[in-house]
C-alpha cells in the first residue's frame, strides 16, 4: 500500500470515529486508538500521540458553540485544570514507564467503564443550590437557564473529591491519549453535584487545557509523528464538527446502544491483546 | 458578574476557534505537500523508533518550517494547536486580573505554569 492510499483510508476511518465520537458524547479518542492499534496495527505510542492532538482539536473547535449558550463555568473550569494538568504530566510521564501491553489493558478498562456510562439510566442527582463552604469561598457557583429566560443558581460540592477525580482524569488522558470526558463528567455531575449541561461544557474546555499539558512531553519523546497524525487529526476534527452539527435529529437512543457495542468489543479486544502481549 | 464573565468566555470561545482554523489550515498544507513529495511506502508506524529528533524539538520545526519542509509544516500547525489551549489560559490570566478576581487570576497563572513546563522541559 502507498502512502496516499494509506492516509486516504486513516483519515477516512478518523472522520467516522470523529463522528460517531460527537454523536453520543464519548469523544473521538476512545475510538481511534484502538482502530489503529488493533486494525492498522499501529504501535501504540503513535496511536496514542496522533490520538492526543485530534483530542486538542475537537476541544478547540466545539468551543464557540458551547460558550454561546452560557452553560460553561469557566472559575470551576479553570480550578480543575490544576488538577488535570498536573495529572496529565503525570501520565505521559508514566507512558515510558508502563509496558504498552499494561497501557492497552487499562484502555480497556477505560473503554469497558466508557460505555456503560453511555448507556445506563443516569439516577437523576438532585442539583445541588443549598450553602457548601469550600464552594463558596473559592466562588466556585453560577447560575444557568432553564428556559423562559429563568436561570437557577448552583454551587459546587464536595471540591476536594471533584479535584482527586479530575487528576485521575488528567492521569488517564496523559497516558490514554484521550480526553477522558466521562471521568471528568463523572467528577463534576456526580461528585460536585453540577447540572448536567455545566458539567459537559465545563468539561469539553477543560478537555482541550489537558491534553496540551501532555502534548509537550509527547512530542518531545517522539511520539508525534507528522504523516500519521496529519490525517488523524485532520479527520478527526472533520467528523466531530458533522457529528455536532447533526446531533439534535439523529436517534441518538439507538446510536449510543450501537455504539456502545462497539466499543465493548474493543475494550475486551484491547484488553486481551494487552495481556496475551500483541500491543 | 455574570456579563464579564460571560464576554472572558465568548473571547476564549473565538479565540479558540480562529486557533484551531488557523492550525488545521496549516496541517492541511503540509498534509497536502507531504503526500506530493512522498508517493513512496507507507512508512514504519507498526515499531516504534520515536519520531526524528528534528521534528520533535521547537527550533527544529520552526527552522524546517521556513524551509517549508512538508513534515516540519505539519508539526508546526500541530505546535499551533497545542498553543490554542495554552492562549485560553493567557486570556484566562489577564481577564481575571482585570475583574479583580485575584484568586483566579492566580489559579490562571499556575495552570500556565504547568502547561509551559511541558512544552519547554528538557528531559
Amino acid at each position: 500500500m502507498n502512502d496516499l492510499l494509506f492516509s486516504l483510508i486513516v483519515c477516512c476511518t478518523s472522520i467516522l470515529a470523529g463522528f460517531l465520537g460527537a454523536l453520543t458524547g464519548l469523544g473521538g479518542g476512545v475510538v481511534i486508538v484502538p482502530v489503529l492499534a488493533l486494525l492498522f496495527k499501529i504501535d501504540l505510542r503513535y496511536a496514542i500521540g496522533a490520538s492526543l492532538v485530534s483530542v486538542i482539536a475537537t476541544s478547540s473547535g466545539a468551543a464557540a458553540a458551547y460558550v454561546r449558550d452560557g452553560f460553561s463555568n469557566i472559575r470551576i473550569g479553570m480550578f480543575l485544570e490544576v488538577a488535570t494538568t498536573i495529572g496529565a504530566l503525570t501520565g505521559a510521564w508514566l507512558v515510558a514507564k508502563v509496558s504498552t501491553g499494561w497501557i492497552g489493558v487499562i484502555f480497556g478498562v477505560v473503554l469497558l467503564y466508557s460505555a456503560w456510562m453511555s448507556v445506563r439510566k443516569r439516577a437523576p442527582v438532585s442539583v445541588a443550590s443549598q450553602e457548601d463552604a469550600l464552594g463558596s469561598r473559592l466562588n466556585m457557583k453560577g447560575s444557568y437557564p432553564v428556559g423562559d429566560g429563568k436561570r437557577e443558581a448552583y454551587i459546587a460540592h464536595h471540591v476536594p473529591g471533584g479535584f482527586a477525580i479530575m487528576y485521575l482524569a488528567g492521569v488517564l488522558s496523559g497516558l490514554l491519549g484521550i480526553g477522558s470526558g466521562a471521568v471528568k463528567v463523572l467528577a463534576m455531575d456526580q461528585v460536585m453535584r453540577l447540572p448536567f449541561k455545566v458539567s459537559t461544557t465545563t468539561s469539553n474546555f477543560m478537555i482541550g487545557v489537558t491534553a496540551a499539558a501532555s502534548a509537550g512531553v509527547y512530542l518531545s519523546r517522539g511520539y508525534i509523528l507528522p504523516g500519521l497524525a496529519m490525517p488523524v487529526m485532520l479527520g478527526v476534527l472533520g467528523g466531530s464538527l458533522a457529528g455536532s452539527r447533526v446531533l439534535v435529529r439523529a436517534h441518538v437512543k439507538t446510536l449510543r446502544m450501537v455504539f456502545a457495542l462497539v466499543i465493548v468489543a474493543l475494550g475486551a479486544q484491547m484488553i486481551f491483546s494487552g495481556l496475551t502481549g500483541r500491543l | 458578574m455574570t456579563t464579564s464573565d460571560h464576554d472572558l468566555e465568548v473571547a476564549m470561545g473565538q479565540m479558540l476557534r480562529i486557533g484551531v482554523t488557523i492550525a488545521a489550515l496549516v496541517v492541511l498544507a503540509g498534509g497536502v505537500l507531504y503526500l506530493w513529495q512522498n508517493q513512496g511506502p507507507v512508512p514504519d508506524y507498526k515499531h516504534f523508533h520515536g519520531a526524528a529528533t528534528e521534528y520533535t524539538q521547537i527550533g527544529g520545526i520552526l527552522r524546517g518550517a521556513i524551509r517549508l519542509d512538508s513534515r516540519s509544516l505539519i508539526e508546526f500547525g500541530l505546535l499551533l494547536l497545542i498553543a490554542t489551549p495554552i492562549g485560553r489560559v493567557i486570556f484566562g490570566v489577564a481577564g481575571f486580573a482585570k475583574m479583580k478576581d485575584w484568586l483566579y487570576a492566580v489559579v490562571s497563572v499556575i495552570v500556565l505554569a504547568v502547561l509551559l513546563f511541558s512544552l519547554f522541559w528538557k528531559r
